[in-house]
């Protein structure tokens, strides 16, 4: 790791100073991704400045909502009675995210920031028709996932929080890499009373998408068996030593229908 | 340089090191600590597991400073004198290690994973352990160590 300099922020706003003071300054919150980044030599930021003591971890639960902390780790969210009760898939998407160790560090914050377009809390946050909160302003998911590993972030305004409306029923299902256990492919069904709503990530060139003809079967009839027979178009989807685009189109569908099944 | 303090297996240490240093660095080369290992770049293979306030993390993935003013328990710090943890009992009469490079990161997840749950399936204690890799066992000893540890941790 290249040297750099650490600093603890005392709050959002200290943090957000501290970041527009640095040359090339990086946030750092659960590590998970940055840390391995900076191990491989990838990044090099003059400053590294920790949001551990912003008071950002904390999950309360509205009426018709769960508004988590940016700093909350995975397996707070996983482990919560009110997520679970409210929000299953949302609780099992965060059960699910690499292993118990990257899940007591890792934040929803960090993984909404990165945008990585195989990590699973991107699929929930725009099934849900989430908002974002920063130190600046509100973003609605639809306008948040700007493209792989591209947020409509500015390079120094900070996520506070993340709010997630209550679904009626809602389900997260992955094909993990065997080996890194990130989504190849991984689809969130989110069933509203005006309708379903069906994220898909690990697949897109862009990054985290909604699958509209799925949307519409599912709105039509909520059974896995609307989804027989479908096929998606190979267009746009990711091709690696992986899967296939062919592959990963034929994964979206059978994630959804696994999905619904689970609801 | 800045001062990083932290109590590591009950003592109090504290030490100038370099912001960019790992926790796992920290432990072995300015503590001597080396029971915790490295076998990775990527944050994968769980050998460097320790406890940082009671929850398993990866070592090599987070700074000393992130640790700063925690309390941090390694291998070395679980035996009670000549006596072994019940876990590291377990993995030595159930034949849970062959070489033992993954084993004191296997260790201190199945601390974890009992103590947060007395009632582990071996369905449990796989996914439990999905951050740790072992080269050599194929894991089934390894699981019927934690079902027996389990068991005397009051499981
Ligand atoms: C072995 C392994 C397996 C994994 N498996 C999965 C998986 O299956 N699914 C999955 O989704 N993810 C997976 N991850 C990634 C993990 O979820 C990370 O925790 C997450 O992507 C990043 O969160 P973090 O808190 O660790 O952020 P960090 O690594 O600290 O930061 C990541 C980036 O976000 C920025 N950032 C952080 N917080 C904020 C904020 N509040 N506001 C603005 N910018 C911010 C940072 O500056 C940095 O650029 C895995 C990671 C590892 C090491
Ligand atoms: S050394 Fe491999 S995960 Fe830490
Ligand atoms: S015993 Fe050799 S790696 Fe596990």
């Amino acid at each position: 790791m290249y040297a750099t300099d650490y600093v603890k922020a005392a709050d959002v706003a200290d943090a957000a100073a501290k970041l527009a003071a640095a040359d090339d300054g990086k946030l750092l919150a659960g590590g998970q991704t940055l840390l391995p980044t900076l191990k491989q030599r990838l990044a090099s930021p003059d400053k590294l400045i920790d949001l551990a003591g912003c008071g950002l971890s904390s999950i309360s639960k509205s009426g018709d909502a769960i508004k988590i902390g940016a700093m909350t780790c995975h397996a707070d969210v996983a482990n919560h009675k009110d997520v679970a009760a409210a929000n299953p898939g949302l609780a099992s998407l965060a059960g699910g995210i690499g292993d118990r160790q990257v899940r007591n560090c890792g934040t929803i914050g960090g993984s909404v920031a990165n945008n990585d377009p195989a990590a699973c809390y991107p699929a929930a946050v725009l099934a849900l028709g989430g908002t974002i909160h920063t130190s600046k302003r509100d973003i609605a998911a639809e306008d948040f996932f700007v493209g792989m590993f591209e947020t409509a972030l500015d390079e120094d305004e900070i996520i506070t929080a993340v709010t997630l409306p209550t679904p009626q029923k809602s389900a997260y299902i992955k094909f993990p890499n065997p080996a890194s256990r990130y989504a190849m492919v991984g689809v969130f069904v989110a069933q509203f009373a005006d309708g379903v709503r069906v994220a898909v990530t690990g697949a897109g060139e862009d990054g985290v998408f909604r699958a509209s003809d799925i949307e519409a079967a599912l709105t039509a009839k909520f059974d896995a068996a609307s989804l027989d027979g479908m096929t998606m178009s190979e267009d746009g989807l990711m091709g690696d030593i992986h899967a296939s685009p062919a592959y990963r189109a034929h994964l979206i569908v059978e994630m959804a229908r696994r999905a619904v099944a689970a609801c | 340089m800045p001062t990083v303090s932290m109590k590591v297996n009950g003592q109090s240490v504290s030490h100038d090191v370099a912001d960019n240093t790992l926790l796992v660095t920290f432990l072995r080369e300015t503590l001597g600590l080396t029971g915790t290992h490295i076998g990775c770049d990527t944050s994968q293979c769980g050998a460097c597991v320790i406890h940082v306030n009671g929850a398993s993390v990866k070592s090599c993935t987070m700074l000393a400073a992130q640790a700063n003013g925690a309390d941090v328990t390694t291998i070395e710090g679980i035996a009670n004198g000549d006596e072994l943890h019940p876990m590291q009992q377990a993995f030595h009469e159930n034949h849970g290690l062959q070489c033992g490079f993954c084993t004191p990161g296997m260790i201190m997840s199945a601390i974890e994973l009992v103590e947060t749950n007395k009632n582990l399936s071996e369905q449990d204690i796989r996914e439990g352990l999905e951050g740790n890799i072992c080269r050599c066992t194929g894991y089934h000893n390894i699981v019927k160590s934690v079902q027996d540890a389990a068991q005397k941790m009051g499981g």
